[in-house]
């Protein structure tokens, strides 16, 4: 069974009596530990796309199963439960809380998964290390760069340990050196038997998945394993 | 359970450092629940300083005992009643033996007049002057309910001869005399020696406190003879104290050369009839804040409710980011309620502290009574705090709760 069942899914939106089509009609399977690359000029979809996985938003119409669930099925509860421990999400813009430090920030999903104060404080601390950024726990994302509030983003993303990590531009405002480290986490987790999926403009970085899926204009144009 | 005090505790830290990201803004808004609760606190407070002193004075008193003083224990006329009552002739020992000598028909009279508050110093210890000094004759002992733990009371010999004994309460005797007992030692009051008689301990009365009694006539030579008294005046049993008030009523009238027709210059107090008289002079400014308090809580919640829809519109992009990352509709709307109640909070416990402050200041200074902390009216305020905090922060909660996840982190 695949983790991830899209069948033609289409995301209209209506502007002022204008209907735009953003996606139209995607089918994508994706097994449980693959390493997912999303790919596709901008505007083509792909955020929205991520957040239909990610169970953020609901397609207007098409089926999407999770794990053999139905997502059109579940209520709020299940979806918010399965946004905290089953995904973890790097959104392309981030998405901190800009009044809170970056450790508050990490330790927000491990609040809503009521893991108890001293464990979180621990479990968020070793999740700012492991991307690089051990000394600027206390900085509020106003006090960091670009780069830096990415990672944060990434530590967010991977602090409660989910078993499928969406990342949106993950390296997009990285440097070479940064981005590479990124990456490595990356591997490292997929190494795991975690399933990845990533959207990148950079072909290097798409390189290291094992699979390709190009979108345009809310479609499918190539779905390829990389060789 | 541990779970949701774990929840209870993360909201309100979240609570507390958003207030604090718009200190003036949170300020003002809970400015509207601290003038409620602080009225409330404020007018009860001082009501029941008030009510305590009666209790206090009158509280000893059993159901078939009461009280005649020159001026009432509570002055419920204002300014143009206490000119009325100064007028009167002061009450004196003179009257109040002649009383006593008379009213047979009245099973106990006692005569007492309170000399102020000193400091007590025995070989041992010494107080801080705070001890109250009470003047008074055998009967009472009697009529205020005090037993002997040991030695004896004040002898009718005690007073006629003015001798300088005293008894003290069992309070008092603890401080002073902390290992013997303190039967035939000497205690001193304002640079006299007293020879104590015996231990009392104040049976029914809600406080316990020190006092130091001494005979009525040696107070009066120390601490200057014009002075008012009162007299205490137990009848036979309940059944028979109407007929023995009128009676005493008579004898004093005759004794104070009232004409006929004239009102009487003077008290006749029941602690139960005192107490009523309160409650029902007290009623009309209780409804009346009752009214005031209601409707400035009112509006301060209205005033929340719109500074906390301020609130969820600017924050949107917070709440979609913890909707996006896991949080329930029900976490986001416990944030937010918590939010409210955490404001109406800090309003409430300054409006309480205030309150008390306040009408203690009023208290001590104009009223000279001793301060009261009503603990039941402070709970009640911080609790009716809670119930505005959750009636008005429902709504903006709601609609925090019920955004769309994805058009909030869309929202800029
Ligand atoms: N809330 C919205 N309302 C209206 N149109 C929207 C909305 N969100 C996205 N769109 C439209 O849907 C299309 C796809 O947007 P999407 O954000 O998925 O693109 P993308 O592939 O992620 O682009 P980029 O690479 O620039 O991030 C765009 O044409 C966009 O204008
Ligand atoms: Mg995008």
């Amino acid at each position: 069974m695949s983790l991830i069942r899209l069948d033609s899914i289409c995301r209209r939106y209506e502007m002022g009596g204008e209907t735009v089509h953003a996606l139209r009609g995607v089918s994508i399977s994706i097994e449980r530990g693959e390493y997912v690359a999303i790919m596709g000029p901008s505007g083509s979809g792909k955020s929205t796309l991520m957040n239909i996985i990610g169970c953020l938003d609901t397609p207007s119409s098409g089926s999407y199963e999770l794990n053999g669930n139905t997502v059109a099925d579940m209520d709020d509860n299940d979806l918010a439960d399965i946004r905290n421990r089953e995904i973890g999400f790097v959104f392309q813009t981030f998405n901190l809380l800009s009044r809170s430090t970056a450790l508050r920030n990490v330790e927000l999903p491990l609040i809503y998964a009521g893991v108890d104060i001293d464990e979180r404080r621990e479990i968020a601390l070793a999740a700012l290390a492991d991307v690089g950024l051990a000394d600027r726990v206390e900085h509020r994302p106003n006090e960091m760069s670009g780069g830096q509030r990415q990672r944060v983003a990434v530590a967010r993303a991977l602090v409660n340990k989910p078993s499928l990590l969406l990342a949106d531009e993950p390296t997009g405002n990285l440097d070479s050196k940064t981005g590479e480290e990124i990456l490595a986490l990356f591997k490292a987790l997929h190494a795991k038997g975690n399933t990845l999926i990533v959207v990148t403009h950079e072909e290097e970085v798409a390189r290291h998945a094992r699979r390709i899926i190009r979108i345009r204009d809310g479609l499918v144009a190539s779905d390829e394993v990389v060789t | 359970m541990k779970r949701l005090l774990a929840e209870l505790r993360e909201n309100i830290r979240m609570a507390l450092s958003a207030l604090a990201a718009n200190k003036l803004r949170s300020a003002l808004t809970l400015l509207g629940v601290m003038v409620g609760v602080f009225s409330i606190i404020l007018v009860m407070t001082a009501v029941r300083a008030m009510k305590n002193n009666i209790e206090r004075e009158m509280g000893a008193l059993g159901s078939r005992t009461f009280a005649v003083t020159r001026f009432p224990v509570v002055n419920f006329e204002g300014p143009h009643g206490s000119m009325r009552y100064y007028r009167r002739k002061e009450l004196n020992i003179q009257q109040g033996q002649q009383f006593q000598k008379i009213a047979d028909f009245a099973p106990v009279v006692g005569l007492h007049s309170p000399f102020g508050s000193f400091t007590v110093s025995s070989r041992f210890a010494e107080t801080p002057p705070n001890v109250p000094v009470e003047g008074a004759t055998p009967g009472v002992f009697q009529t205020n309910n005090w037993t002997m733990v040991e030695g004896r009371p004040l002898l009718t010999a005690d007073v006629e001869s003015a001798r300088d004994v005293c008894v003290i309460s069992i309070e008092l005797a603890k401080t002073l005399f902390p290992l013997g007992s303190p039967v035939g030692q000497r205690v001193k009051i304002e640079a006299i020696n007293y020879t104590i008689t015996g231990v009392l301990e104040r049976v029914g009365s809600s406080e316990a406190k020190a006092l130091a009694v001494i005979p009525i006539t040696t107070g009066l030579n120390r601490f200057g003879r014009r002075r008012d008294i009162g007299i205490l005046v137990q009848a036979a049993d309940v059944a028979t104290l109407g007929d023995t008030m009128e009676q005493a009523r008579g004898v004093l009238r005759t004794i104070r050369k009232v004409a006929p027709g004239e009102p009487d210059d003077f008290e006749m107090l029941t602690s139960d009839s005192l107490i009523k008289q309160f409650n029902d002079v007290t009623f009309a400014v209780r409804i009346g804040l009752a009214v005031v308090s209601s409707i400035s809580l009112l509006a301060a919640g209205v005033g929340i409710m719109n500074i906390m829809l301020v609130s969820v519109t600017e924050r949107t992009r917070e709440i979609g980011v913890r909707r996006a990352i896991g949080a329930k509709k029900r976490s986001i709307m416990s944030q937010f309620i918590i939010e409210a109640v955490v404001l109406c909070e800090i309003g409430g416990l300054a409006g309480v502290i205030l309150g008390f402050a306040g009408a203690n200041a009023v208290a001590v200074y104009l009223l000279k009574v001793p301060p009261a902390f009503p603990a039941d009216w402070a709970i009640f305020g911080v609790a009716i705090c809670s119930v505005v905090g959750v009636i008005f922060g429902s709504y903006p909660a709601y609609k925090a709760a019920n955004l769309d996840p994805i058009e909030s982190l869309r929202y800029d």
